[in-house]
């Protein structure tokens, strides 16, 4: 029987989570303190997932760069290429909260949305 | 052709440029680094020593006395904090009375005045915080406390004010003697001179050396210090020095016209002209000595550590003076402690050398006078109002530790001899010195230099040279080949 | 009265970032109308407009924000209310009578005669020097919130190669954000034998990207002189000496500090508000009040908190507190008050408060504090006179989570009642193994 130690992110708790597999079968969770605990260790063995947050360039704002996300998690093994293809991205002024910065980035099925508000400068 | 080239901006070499100026002579100062104030200037105790610790009759005794009675004035004329804060020179044996009285006359037959021997109780009435050890004190009155940069940067700036040229990341590779005067060979191209004045600190041996047979040598002699927080500001009000001992004044205790407290330095022989790191032991041993001479000190408001080099000659004497077997070249070599506070004495001694040799006509549009920058927080509400209005950079904080306004910050890259740096804007308006270690500003004053200096962020540096602070843009820094796979 | 001072508010308060938003709406729905904000800054929101990354907003929003949206959610409902800020705006001195002398570019140097004051000025970073490590002091030394800024507000990476000292959350989220912009990060050293930062940023910052924690670490020398070239660590002992033989070398051209925040308390100092030795933030009772009558404190100026969604509920309760103060103003103070003296022991190294007054006491109180060691399978215990009032099993307490009790006030008044008259109590709370 595997078992792999995991330390739960669900919250600031960090439980210390034991599980439990027999070959992909998940045999027992044990550690968690809450239901999201067993949640998210089944996830992380199976299918771990990332919410990406970086920043893409802005053209003719009053910041030189625009903080972002995936608005969904994205597969772990996603991350760099998430990153790679923002990598020359270039909003023009002015974003807001929320604009699809990209649609379905590398694949994923996820969008890139803003997570910060860039005001334009009129020069 | 230059009349006279200086080797290096420092101290010794701004007060030698200061003083020539008042003279109708086409000079240059040539310095290594990016600025004005970057060797052993920078990295001192700050004190305007009395004179009483100098051998009477050396170089060093007549130097610091005069230069010590000159900073009142030179303050006044080129606007560089300096006050008069007396010291006490605490033992803590009963042998060291003995020495007390020692150095009491020495320092009268130097010519310093008011020395006074104090018990514990009187001392203590001045300075409550000495340790539980002190028996007695050397009082010291005309000591004082002074901001090395600034007294540097002005006297520098006043020279270039009053005619003096200065090239900047000009290092000095090799001087040849011609048939009259000499060619300095740097990294900039060569220039012809009829006199050098050599005031390259730590390397002033090897300057020497190139033109001379009768060879100088210099021991670089490493002094670490700590700096703690303005809060830790009065825990002593006067400058706290040990006994001296055969490597120099030993670890004082003082405040800094700035209003920290200062703590240091030490004293390694080192052979390594560039060797400025701090070590843990020197940190730990300054914290041990200055201990047995101030009670308390709250070290953990320590905010920052750094490391000078004095340039000790082996004569431990100045060395100022025309070299026999190499005429016109000046030696001011071996400025270790006094220097700071003799500087101005120096300035002089070196500016008659070259009046004796050349005979110049007086520049009669020398202005002995320089403003420096202007301190907000000495204006009444009204005045720091009507200021913001006429210039509303002046209202803008980028230092919050010490209250910098981004009106300072632009009269310090704007004015002659101006900040090229991060260090330089340090340096001259205290942006970056205080309790966050430019942890806040930086990147502030980094966008400020980029605008005014028309460079790219990547091209800012920390103190010029390869010190660049940015590497690159978020996604687009790694080099070929080294991308993360 | 100086009755030069043209502007006059009831309530300042100093600092925009999330302590200052959130405590000003809570006194505006507490009644407050005359609330002015104070923001150094060019827009709110304070520290949160760098901090990028997610996880912000759970215990608020249910739901996990990034802290820019985060900060734009307060910013949004302070608008709404009509809630007057000023942008740009330094404060460079609080009186002891509440006078503020601020200064901007646009409206000079000014003073505000407020009626209460919020101090919400957040925290600063500790830097290089306070930590004495040994070296030159080239280029590429930054602590981790100015990389932080300059990496995620103005698209600027401070290097190519890295180690972190210190594992508090910033140097964490910097570990992994430095390395999605393309950095390589190689290590990050922790001093303690265990990590500052949450786990959920060990896993999600270090481990999801294979960069060593290197617990009870430090670094013993920094090599360059124009630039960094390389970091030297080595393990370090239980009374955090390195020890000799452990060195290891790294090259790389930038060293990251994440080494502890300090309340940034200089201008409280100024008002003569009592800072505590622990925090480094002022000394507050249960209203967060701090000794100078009318001047509350809360968020990171108070103490450092690893959860922005604390800061804020801390921050209504201030909010709240000085729009009480300010409506009960001109009536007397209830001057017998019974006190009880919060005792922080054995393990806990602070509380805030450190003093509840019982007439002022809501129904219930909450007690934040932190441990000062790792202790596994624990309880957290509180006493009021020697009486256990609070007991609470903990697997894990760490000095990096900030732990909280509720003190409820009926059973607080049960145990009062019992006693003779006194004013002094005492409620002692400690970490028993």
């Amino acid at each position: 029987m595997e078992k792999r130690n995991l330390t739960c992110i669900g919250c600031p708790m960090g439980c210390a989570l034991l599980v439990e597999m027999n070959g992909k079968e998940i045999v027992s969770v044990t550690g968690n303190t809450c239901k999201k605990g067993a949640e998210y260790a089944v996830k992380e063995v199976t299918d771990p997932t990332r919410i990406v947050t970086t920043t893409v360039r802005v053209k003719n704002g009053n910041m030189p760069v625009v903080s972002v996300k995936t608005a969904q998690d994205i597969p772990k093994g996603k991350i760099f290429d998430c990153v790679d293809a923002l990598r020359d991205v270039c909003m023009e002024a002015p974003v807001q909260i929320g604009d699809v910065i990209l649609e379905n980035v590398a694949g994923t099925g996820v969008d890139i949305v803003a997570t910060g508000n860039v005001k334009q400068i009129i020069q | 052709m230059y009349d006279v080239i200086i080797i290096g901006a420092g101290v010794s070499g701004a007060a030698a440029a200061r003083e020539l100026s008042r003279y109708r002579l086409k000079i240059c100062v040539l310095e290594r680094e990016e600025d004005v104030c970057c060797g052993t200037s920078k990295a001192n105790s700050g004190i305007a020593h009395s004179g009483y610790d100098a051998e009477p009759g050396s170089l060093m005794a007549e130097l610091n006395v005069k230069g010590s009675n000159m900073m009142g004035q030179l303050s006044k004329e080129l606007d560089f904090p300096f006050k008069q804060t007396g010291s006490l020179t605490v033992c803590t044996t009963e042998n060291g009375i003995a020495m007390l009285h020692k150095l009491r006359e020495r320092g009268m037959k130097n010519g310093v005045e008011g020395l006074r021997i104090l018990d514990r109780e009187e001392a203590l009435a001045m300075e409550p915080n000495l340790s539980d050890q002190v028996l007695a004190a050397l009082y010291a009155p005309t000591s004082g406390i002074v901001c090395p940069f600034e007294l540097n940067i002005a006297m520098a700036e006043n020279a270039y004010n009053n005619g003096v040229e200065f090239k900047f990341d000009t290092e000095v590779k090799h001087i040849r003697k011609q048939e009259k005067g000499f060619v300095v060979e740097t990294s900039k191209g060569d220039f012809e001179t009829g006199c050098i004045v050599n005031a390259a600190g730590v390397y002033a041996d090897v300057f020497h050396n190139m033109v001379s047979e009768k060879k100088l040598h210099i021991t670089p002699r490493r002094g670490e210090y700590m700096l703690l927080d303005k809060s830790a500001g009065t825990h002593v009000n006067h400058t706290i020095f040990a006994l001296p001992n055969k490597s120099g004044k030993g670890v004082l205790v003082t405040q800094t016209v700035h209003g920290n407290i200062l703590i240091g330095p030490t004293a390694t022989d080192l052979e390594d002209r560039e060797e400025t790191a701090t070590t843990s032991e020197g940190m730990e041993e300054v914290s041990a000595k200055s201990r047995k001479t101030v009670k308390d000190i709250p070290l953990r408001k320590v905010i920052t550590s750094f490391a000078g080099l004095r340039a000790i000659e082996d004569g431990m004497d100045f060395v100022i003076g025309e070299v026999e077997d190499a005429p016109g070249f000046i030696d001011c070599a071996g400025i270790a402690s006094p220097g700071l506070t003799s500087s101005p004495a120096i300035g002089c001694m070196v500016a008659d050398i070259v009046k004796e040799k050349l005979h110049p006509e007086v520049n009669p549009d020398f202005d002995p006078v320089r403003k420096g920058i202007l301190d907000p927080s000495e204006l009444s509400l009204e005045e720091r109002n009507e200021l913001i209005k006429r210039s509303p950079e002046y209202g803008n904080i980028i230092c919050r530790c010490e209250m910098i306004s981004e009106g300072e910050i632009l009269d310090a890259i704007r004015r002659p001899l101006g900040a090229k740096s991060l260090d330089g804007v340090k340096r001259r308006t205290r942006a970056g010195m205080g309790r966050c270690q430019s942890g806040f500003c930086s990147p502030r004053t980094m966008e400020i230099l980029s605008r005014e200096l028309g460079i790219s962020m990547e091209e800012i540096t920390k103190t010029g040279g390869a010190s660049r602070l940015i590497e690159g843009t978020n996604k687009k820094i790694a080099e070929e080949g080294e991308n993360h796979e | 009265m100086n009755d030069k001072i043209m502007v006059k508010r009831d309530i300042v308060i100093i600092g925009g970032g999330p302590a200052g938003l959130a405590a000003a709406l809570a006194a505006k729905k507490e009644g407050a109308e005359s609330i002015l904000i104070l923001e150094r800054d060019k827009e709110l929101g304070g520290i949160l407009n760098q901090c990028i990354h997610n996880g912000f907003g759970l215990h608020t929003f249910q739901e996990e924000l990034t802290g820019p949206e985060y900060a734009a959610r307060f910013i949004r409902m302070v608008k709404e209310q009509q809630i007057e800020y000023r942008l740009n705006t330094m404060v460079m001195d609080i009186s002891q009578d509440k006078v503020i002398t601020a200064m901007s570019c646009q409206e000079g140097m000014y003073q505000i005669r407020a009626k209460a004051v919020i101090l919400a000025m957040g925290c600063r970073e500790r830097p290089r020097g306070a930590l004495n490590i040994p070296g030159y002091r080239p280029a590429g030394i930054y602590s981790a919130g100015t990389a932080q800024r300059l990496v995620n507000m103005e698209g600027f990476m401070p290097g190519k190669k890295v180690v972190i000292l210190g594992s508090g959350d910033i140097g964490l989220i910097m570990a992994r954000r430095m390395t999605l912009e393309g950095a390589e990060v190689k290590a990050v050293a922790e001093l303690m034998p265990y990590s500052g930062g949450l786990k959920r940023n060990i896993v999600q910052c270090l481990d999801d990207f294979g960069i060593p924690l290197k617990l009870s670490h430090t670094v013993v020398d920094i090599k360059g002189k124009e630039r960094v070239e390389g970091i030297t660590l080595a393990e370090v002992d239980e009374n955090r000496r390195p020890i000799p033989g452990t060195e290891e070398f790294f090259e790389c051209d930038t060293l990251l500090l994440s080494v502890g925040l300090i309340p940034e308390n200089e201008l409280s100092g100024q008002a003569g508000v009592k800072l505590s030795n622990v925090t480094s933030g002022p000394v507050v009772n249960e209203s967060l009040e701090t000794n100078v009558e009318g001047i509350f404190a809360c968020g990171n100026v108070l103490h450092v908190h690893d959860l922005v969604d604390f800061v804020s509920e801390e921050a209504g309760n201030a909010g709240r507190n000085a729009a009480l103060y300010i409506n009960n103003n001109g009536e007397e103070r209830i001057p017998e008050e019974i006190k009880i003296t919060l005792s922080p022991q054995n393990g806990v190294r602070y509380t805030v408060p450190s003093e509840i007054r019982i007439c002022h006491m809501a129904e219930e109180q909450l007690v934040r504090f932190r441990v000062g060691n790792v202790y596994k399978n624990c309880y957290i215990r509180a006493y009021l006179d020697g009486e256990r009032i609070f007991s609470r099993k903990k697997q894990v307490a760490a000095p990096g989570e900030m732990e909280q009790i509720k003190l409820k006030k009926e059973q607080l008044l049960s145990i009062l009642e019992g006693k003779q008259k006194q004013d002094k109590h005492e409620l002692v709370i400690q970490v028993e193994e």
